[in-house]
């Protein structure tokens, strides 16, 4: 019930945003019509330090009260963050080509979201060198809680290093009131296809859990 | 206008991959719930049958 709701808004807030993008926000006058970019790039940017945060959040109480659930969370929202990251990085690229003229440069915040790339690659694999699945939860939240630490890093970067990076703009009111909606609907709408995808994904693991206990029950009757 | 085809290209990456995924997670999800029903078949089968 809760996923077909989310599943409309977010349905509703997509043609919202994608109209706004392309019918109601001005082409940027220095960089023209690739400006539309940083309409999903920033919020792919957002997404990726969103799922970490819940990570984290998972990993500290999965290791506080050793409860599934948490670690069900924590891998959860990994694997969506993994996915936006990915999202977040590819975007940047295809934006940096005809802003910068390159696909890649070593710029403090690219940097530093590469690194959560890495960060959340490394959860992975972690978990699945375990020869336990207890130890490989327990090693992934070790990592998602230290991790984390590149999280300050990809938000501060442009302030810290002055990149060439255009995040900070937000923040310091540079941008047109029409491209902020439209920025703030585009944000709402991927954290709500955020919500939806982490739901979706909690209930999958949740299935995942069950079909082995049922098997392990099932096993003394072989 | 050359750059439309960057526009485009983002876009098209971004919802394909996030529809993609969504559609991953769907049919997994049935073909789990398919295995858990069979499974909880099973077993009460062989509760049955003692």
């Amino acid at each position: 019930m809760k996923i077909t709701i989310l599943l409309w808004i977010s349905l509703a807030l997509m043609v919202t945003a994608l109209y706004l993008i392309f019918v109601i926000a001005p082409i940027e006058r220095t960089m023209g019509i690739v400006q539309k970019i940083f309409y999903l790039m920033v919020p792919m940017g957002w997404l990726a330090l969103l799922s970490f945060l819940v990570v984290f959040i998972g990993s500290i109480l999965y290791l506080k009260k050793r409860s599934l659930r948490w670690d069900i969370l924590s891998y959860s929202s990994a694997e969506v963050g993994v996915i936006f990251t990915t999202l977040a990085l590819v975007t940047g690229s295809i934006w940096a080509k005809p802003a910068w003229g390159v696909w890649w440069t070593w710029e403090p915040r690219l940097t530093a979201t590469l690194v959560l790339w890495l960060i959340y690659l490394t959860y992975f694999m972690v978990r699945s060198f375990a020869t336990e699945e207890s130890r490989g939860a327990t090693f992934a939240a070790i990592v998602g809680i230290i991790g984390f630490i590149d999280i300050p890093i990809i938000v501060l970067a442009t302030t810290l290093w002055r990149g060439l990076h255009p995040g900070a703009l937000i923040f310091q009111g540079g941008l047109d009131p029409t491209m902020l909606l439209t920025l703030i609907i585009s944000l709402l709408t991927f954290s709500t296809l955020y919500a939806l995808i982490l739901m979706q994904r909690i209930s999958l693991k949740n299935n995942e859990v069950e079909i082995k206990r049922m098997k392990e029950l099932s096993q003394p009757f072989n | 206008m050359e750059n439309v085809s960057y526009v485009f290209v983002a876009f098209a990456i971004v919802w394909a991959v996030v529809f993609g995924y969504i559609l991953l997670l769907l049919n997994r999800q049935r073909r789990l719930q398919q295995e858990i029903d069979l499974l909880k078949q099973r077993l009460e089968d062989r509760k049955g049958g003692d």
